[in-house]
């Protein structure tokens, strides 16, 4: 991003306090994309509520707009049909964007093994951060949101692996 | 082409004639459609409305399901009828609970077997809990719907309040498959009823705190009184049931025409408000409430002693953990059950339930083996999304989420 | 109005389209011939007082002949009572007419029964697929659809 290309030093003093700044600028102020499909989505609603406050973390508000926001949270079942819809969506948010799958539904089908349902969207978006639960209590989803943030700071503009839930957070 | 030899020749025409008003019929249709897609703040859940509008009005409002479809009634024909418990709790899931006991219910009406009385006032008191919490988030999103932000995080604090009591009876605070076929999963400890008590003598005082924001208020009652009217005999013939029927005049509540459980041990009203309209509903909504908290006192009050799973049906349920690692003839059981499935008798029955938001009824035809051979859920906010087209009919653009929040439909439900 | 009231109504006023009934843990369940249904259902509304229909849906049982039925779930809000109707329809002949006309409520169960399963309900002022996509050319309900469903049955957005 930016000024590799015009500075001759490559890692150079200048490009990497750059880099640094726009990260903490960046892993500071996600404004999530609540994509809240199904029962997770009350989950999510219970993250934003004055108990588990996640506007404390920099997600001040959560914008309906795709193109307003940085990290998309899928939460609940995709199915077929609304698999083009969540793709329509993620592909109207700017560069860069991250993507969080909340939920065992979202994340590989979850309990529901049928003809209707996406088994994990991964098949068609790619994924930063995984959660596990059915749902995910709100501190897992807070979990997960700093766990993105941590990889923000290091470096990742955009979808690379994705970092395992046991990782302890830094 | 041909169209605009014509505009060419009418123009022509009127200018020839010094007449200089031409009407045009057709020029855009002088409609608009406008699609209210599956991804909206305000339509609670997934659920597209597509509105065809003549400026500011709506004419036509075509309500488009299925973006939620998971085949529940597809993967009830593969799973016994233990293992398909978790799977009500993601139905309705503002109120987990109460889907569970609506399932068991069915099932032990196939099977013949009732559960003891401890586990029924159980159940009772855990239903009319899930009721609270799911009013509460209708209540808080309809007030987010039309403005009125600090109304949700008020609720929100009630509702944490309530999952926390859920999370020390039930171990999970949201879905938490507690009814088992035969009674219940884990007892109500002295912990919990106490930590129940004290929520209750409080929370009456809150829900007039939230509600103190809204009742009286002058943007609320303008943009909800008159709007969304749907008259009684549209009502009944539309099949609505639950808080918007009550909200539109007529008393009908299967807890009390039809009781299951100790409903008719237990005294209470049925809340009915004549009106029809956003407002009524509402109001049904937050008097439902308190009348939930009068239930749960008297079932409280007269909380049996005893079991709470009917171990003296062996085959149907399953058995105490301590035995099956000791003793030989609940290994089998356990073994049987878990593997195979109960086996109910071969027939069909019906049984319906006073879910949040409506009837809710489980259809399940039974061909003798541990698989349901066709299992229907009658869900309610399938049929009240039915009544969109109907509720909408002559109203305005704004007017379309107070009308959606007041009845309260959620896709977990109507999609199945 | 009991049950053996009801049924006794039903079978005097329309003698040749019961085929049979019973009743089994309190409830009545009759089974109606295709052709009378919307007699039976105006008579039930009319006379018995039945006016709400509650649930509106199908039935696979995989035998060679009357392979389908299509049941009514009926409730009346005067006397308290429910009744089920069911009707069985041929594979062969998968028409059954419509009773929006008697109840409006019947309008999207017929529309998710014709989604499931492909009963053909003629009269019906707007039949088309609720649940799946609208080229979705399978009936998901039916025994011989298998549960994980047909692959690339619905496209899948690229990545």
């Amino acid at each position: 991003m930016g000024l590799e290309g015009h500075d001759p030093l490559k890692n150079g003093f200048l490009t990497t306090r750059l880099d640094a700044l726009l990260a903490w600028a960046r892993k500071n102020s996600l404004w999530p994309m609540p994509m809240g499909i199904s029962c997770c989505a009350i989950e999510m609603m219970a993250v934003v509520d004055p108990r588990f406050d996640l506007s404390r973390f920099g997600s001040e508000v959560m914008r309906f707009s795709p193109r307003q926001c940085d990290v998309m949270i899928v939460a609940g079942t995709v199915t077929y049909k609304m698999a083009r819809v969540v793709k329509k969506i993620y592909d109207q948010m700017p560069d860069p964007k991250w993507v969080i799958s909340m939920g065992a539904c979202a994340s590989s089908g979850g309990m529901f093994r049928s003809y209707a349902v996406v088994q994990g969207i991964d098949q068609f978006l790619p994924v930063d951060v995984y959660v596990a639960g059915c749902p995910p209590r709100p501190e897992n989803l807070m979990n997960a949101l700093l766990m993105l943030q941590k990889k923000i700071a290091e470096g990742e503009t955009g979808p690379r692996k994705p970092v395992h839930i046991d990782e302890k957070v830094g | 082409m041909e169209q605009q030899s014509t505009y060419r020749s009418k123009i022509l025409a009127a200018l020839e004639n010094q007449d200089t008003s031409v009407i045009f019929d057709d020029t855009l249709e002088n409609a608009m459609v406008l699609n209210m897609g599956p991804q909206h703040p305000a339509t609670h859940g997934v659920l597209r409305l597509l509105l065809r509008l003549d400026g500011e009005t709506v004419i036509k409002a075509v309500p488009d399901l299925g973006y939620l479809h998971r085949g529940y009634e597809k993967i009830a024909e593969n799973t016994t009828y233990h293992e398909f418990i978790p799977h009500t709790d993601r139905l309705d899931y503002l109120s987990p609970l109460s889907n569970n006991v609506a399932y068991t219910l069915a099932v032990e009406k196939l099977a013949g077997i009732e559960a003891p009385p401890r586990a029924q006032y159980i159940r009772v008191i855990v239903s009319e809990m899930a009721r609270i919490a799911s009013h509460l988030v209708a209540v808080g999103s309809m007030g987010l719907d039309v403005g009125a932000v600090t109304i949700l995080l008020w609720t929100f604090r009630e509702r944490e309040k309530l999952l926390d009591i859920l999370d020390i009876l039930t171990g999970a605070r949201f879905t938490s498959s507690y009814a088992r076929i035969g009674g219940v999963m884990q007892d109500l400890t002295d912990e919990c009823i106490a930590a129940l008590r004290s929520f209750l003598d409080q929370f009456p005082a809150k829900l007039d705190e939230c509600t103190g924001l809204l009742n009286k208020n002058r943007i609320f009652i303008d943009r909800c009184d008159g709007v969304g009217v749907i008259s009684k005999e549209d009502a009944i013939a539309i099949g609505l049931t639950g808080p918007n029927l009550r909200g539109a005049g007529v008393a009908n509540d299967v807890r009390r025409d039809e009781p299951y459980l100790v409903y008719d041990q237990l005294d209470f009203d049925v809340i009915t408000v004549e009106g029809g309209d956003a407002l009524a509903r509402y109001h049904v909504r937050v008097r439902e409430m308190k009348e939930s908290v009068r239930i749960i006192y008297q079932a409280l009050d007269k909380l049996p002693k005893g079991p709470i799973l009917a171990y003296d049906k062996p085959k149907r349920v399953l058995p105490q953990k301590e035995r099956i690692y000791t003793k030989m003839e609940e290994l089998i059981h356990d073994f049987m059950l878990v593997n195979f499935g109960i086996n109910p008798p071969v027939g069909e029955i019906y049984q319906p339930f006073e879910a949040p938001k409506g009837e809710l009824g489980f259809y399940i035809y039974s061909n003798g083996s541990g698989y349901p051979w066709r299992m229907k859920i009658r869900s309610p906010s399938f049929v009240n999304i039915q009544s969109i087209p109907i509720v909408l009919k002559g109203a305005m653009i704004s007017d379309i989420v107070a009308v959606i929040g007041s009845l309260d439909p959620v896709m977990g439900d109507a999609d199945k | 109005m009991t049950y053996d009231e009801i049924l006794k109504g039903v079978t005097a006023k329309f003698p040749s389209s019961v085929i049979s009934s019973n009743i089994y843990r309190g409830e009545l369940t009759m089974v109606i011939r295709k052709s009378d249904i919307i007699q039976v259902c105006e008579f039930l509304k009319n006379e018995c007082s039945f006016d709400a229909l509650r649930d509106l849906f199908g039935l696979d049982m995989n035998t060679p002949i009357d392979r389908f039925f299509v049941a009514y779930n009926l409730y009346s809000l005067a006397t308290r009572r429910r009744i089920r109707l069911k009707v069985p329809v041929d594979e062969k002949d998968l028409n059954v007419p419509t009773v929006t006309s008697i109840w409006s409520a019947a309008n999207f169960h017929e529309r998710e029964a014709y989604d499931m399963f492909g009963i053909n309900f003629t009269g019906h002022p707007d039949l088309r697929r609720i649940y799946m996509p609208e080229d979705f050319e399978y009936f998901p309900l039916r025994k011989d659809f298998p549960l994980m469903g047909i692959p690339d049955s619905i496209p899948l957005p690229k990545k």
